[in-house]
């Protein structure tokens, strides 16, 4: 996405900590960016909160996001502030609507950097159809932060046929994974690593908000469960579904979809895709009755070409993972204890 | 990448599992000395695979798993004592020392900072002229290269900020003192094919030889590993030892050149502590004379008290092939990779970690 919109004429060119202070830089740097930017009804109003009518049963999500650089292949923090959160709200059924948007800003921070990040929240917003409603900015001194950090809550409306709960998963059940693995997680790595690949790899951050309305349109009650392996990747993910639901899962790793380009990183880098991170991604949990038409309407969706049914509920070896090898072994796929850290050779 | 499907292929694999079944007759124990390898054991499933008259044995082929305890706490007291930038691969840094790991003094206000390559440190060091920087130089022949590169260019460039923390290991020795041992049952052994894709075939022919053993040096895909295995299967089952080369895409007899160069203008072969094992004659490589200036552990003062690791810990037996890490009375119980009591149950290549993370389950017959 290229962003072309002009900074707006200020005083400053860094973030010092005045604009942290409450007064006059503060009122300059909101009034002049982020308030202009993204205006609505109820921002306008500037006041402490926002106030508003919501009919029927809402869901409430909160996600901090510090990520380390601010901008990558494919996307940065503004925009992962809002499609994480928006994400988040989808994978309980609910469409999001009203998001808060908290700022802390470190001292020096370019405000080139800023607007280009406020830039990216305004169309992540416009994308998914959402509003922000109200906020806070802070500032910390410099060395106290790490650029930008972001937190976004959001309130969304829960689809009527939604009934999203591990509870409802039964044996027989199939697993569908939305598309390819680890293109976030190998993203960030790859730029904090300083290496670069034969081609790039993009983060995979996007809103799932309307492919999950529409499955919800379509299947309702027989979507079981959503969840977005971010942090931890699908490992983590499909244990969490295996302990809260207390069955097993298989796994079948020829149709868990990874791109070349990633696998190649993976090697290089000493990584297992299955517990790299996501960002635009889904698993989803179905009744087996839809699993086929569930798959045939996400290849549809144009982030879906690579969507598969991964696995399958079981009986057996209930709260566990294990997954058939590429070349017809078993393993336990287990949680990681912390972070996948690179290896020595 | 798909130069490697072949090497994963499970038309190839069913082949080759059926072709060791039609081979083997005896009870073998193959011992693979990498860690590498072992993960890519346990992780593709290979072992439930294997006739159950052939055990793998998981060696002491994992650099970080082998690291004394000693000069971890080196490592953290340079970080946390003089205040150097330590560089690290990830491996190390959630070992266990005797106070904390370099995780835990990171998280006390340690500078650690993680790398792919020690040449990331000599930059640190150039753009931190006033700060001591410190690469944790720990491998086996495979880093060693890169490390001594560090080395050469820090010195042609006028750094002087910069050191390494060396914990190099030689596999041969470590074949060796797994063959010394008298509860030795090692009939074969696997050959670390990146190892020799360094060094060359030559240092194991004597091995050969002096212990009447196959040795297969091999790779680390499913493929590979099943041929290594069946290679040195045909040979137990005739009574032959000798060496072979499975690796043949990567390893050629005489090694890089350029690379055993870079080597032998760094380092030069010391006596070595095996964590687990114990120490080993020319077993590791040290900074020689001539760039000792490049020698963190001349260069800085370690007033340190003395080393100590957890008695309990089986690591050195796992590592010598005697037990399996399932057979550890601690293994998943006071040994995780959240408490590890030692290096192999945190370590990416550790064989204790391999076991943890992807403990086997029914074999499913692929024949």
């Amino acid at each position: 996405m290229k962003l072309s919109c002009p900074l707006p004429k200020l005083d400053f060119d860094t973030i010092n900590l005045g604009h942290g202070s409450g007064g006059t830089l503060t009122s300059q740097l909101l009034d002049a960016g982020v308030f202009k930017l993204l205006e609505n009804d109820l921002l306008n109003k500037k006041h402490d909160g926002a106030i508003f009518n919501l009919s029927g049963k809402v869901a409430l999500s909160t996600d901090t996001y510090v990520v380390s650089p601010i901008f990558f292949e494919g996307g940065n923090i503004g925009d992962l502030s809002i499609n994480g959160t928006v994400n988040d709200l989808a994978m309980c059924g609910a469409s999001a609507k009203y998001l808060t948007l908290g700022f802390v800003l470190e001292e020096g921070l370019k405000m080139t950097e800023f607007w280009e990040v406020l830039l990216s929240i305004k169309a992540a917003c416009d994308v998914a159809g959402v509003n922000i409603v109200t906020g806070d900015t802070k500032v910390v001194e410099r060395g106290k932060g790490d650029k930008i950090f972001i937190n976004t809550t959001g309130i969304g409306i829960m689809h009527p046929k939604a009934n999203i709960d591990a509870e409802n998963i039964k044996t027989g059940d199939k697993v569908i994974l939305s598309g390819p693995l680890a293109r976030h997680g190998i993203t960030i790595m790859s730029h904090r690593q300083g290496l670069q690949f034969e081609s790039t790899i993009s983060s995979d951050t996007r809103p799932l908000n309307k492919i999950v309305l529409s499955l919800l349109d379509e299947f309702g009650e027989k979507i079981h469960f959503l969840r977005d392996p971010t942090r931890g990747g699908l490992a983590t993910v499909l244990n969490e579904i295996a302990t809260d639901a207390r069955f097993g899962i298989d796994i079948i790793q020829k149709n868990v979809s990874v791109e070349e380009e990633v696998i190649g990183a993976c090697e290089m880098l000493g990584l297992d895709p299955l517990y790299v991170a996501n960002e635009g991604l889904f698993v989803t949990v179905v009744d087996p009755t839809v699993a086929d038409a569930v798959l045939s309407r996400l290849k549809e969706w144009e982030y879906g070409k690579m969507a598969s049914i991964v696995g399958e509920i079981t009986t057996d070896h209930p709260r566990q993972v294990i997954m058939k090898s590429l070349i017809g072994g078993r393993r336990v796929v287990n949680m990681l204890p912390g972070e996948q850290l690179p290896r020595i050779c | 990448m798909k130069y490697l499907s072949e090497f994963r292929s499970p038309e190839i694999v069913a082949a080759l599992l059926k072709e060791i079944r039609g081979t083997v007759k005896g009870n073998w124990n193959i011992m693979e000395v990498c860690g590498g390898q072992t993960h890519s054991l346990v992780k593709n499933g290979i072992l439930n695979m294997l006739p159950s008259n052939i055990q793998m044995l998981h060696g002491p082929g994992c650099p970080v798993c082998v690291t004394p305890v000693n000069l971890i706490d080196k490592a953290v007291y340079l970080a946390v004592q003089h205040e150097v930038i330590l560089c690290s691969y990830g491996d190390m840094i959630r070992v266990p020392g005797s106070g904390m790991s370099l995780l835990e003094a990171k998280s006390k206000g340690a500078d650690v900072r993680i790398l792919y390559s020690p040449l990331e440190a000599v930059n640190i060091a150039k753009e931190n002229p006033g700060r001591e920087v410190v690469f944790f130089a720990v491998g086996f022949e495979t880093t060693a290269p890169a490390n001594a590169l560090s080395v050469i260019q820090a010195f042609q460039s006028g750094v002087k900020n910069y050191a390494i923390l060396t914990s190099h290991v030689l596999v041969p020795p470590a074949i060796e003192a797994v063959m010394s041992d008298q509860e030795c049952e090692v009939d074969a052994f696997l050959g670390a094919g990146h190892v020799c894709a360094i060094m060359g075939m030559s240092e194991y022919y004597p091995i050969v030889e002096k212990y009447k053993i196959p040795i297969v040096i091999t790779g680390f895909e499913p493929v590979d590993l099943l041929k290594g295995i069946l290679a040195a299967v045909k040979q137990l089952e005739k009574g032959e030892y000798k060496l072979e080369n499975q690796y043949t895409r990567v390893v050629e007899a005489a090694g890089n050149a350029s690379a055993k160069d870079a080597i032998g203008r760094v380092f030069e072969v010391t006596n070595r502590e095996w964590r687990g094992i114990g120490e080993i004659a020319a077993s590791g490589y040290g900074v020689n004379d001539a760039y000792s200036a490049y020698d963190a552990i001349k260069k800085f003062t370690f007033d340190m008290e003395e080393s100590h690791e957890d008695p309990t810990c089986r690591s050195g037996d796992i590592m010598k092939g005697k037990i399996k890490p399932n057979q550890c009375p601690n293994f998943g119980t006071r040994c995780t990779p959240v408490q590890p009591l030692g290096a192999p149950m945190v370590s990416s290549e550790g064989a204790c970690a391999a076991y943890y993370y992807f403990n086997m389950v029914t074999v499913e017959d692929v024949i």
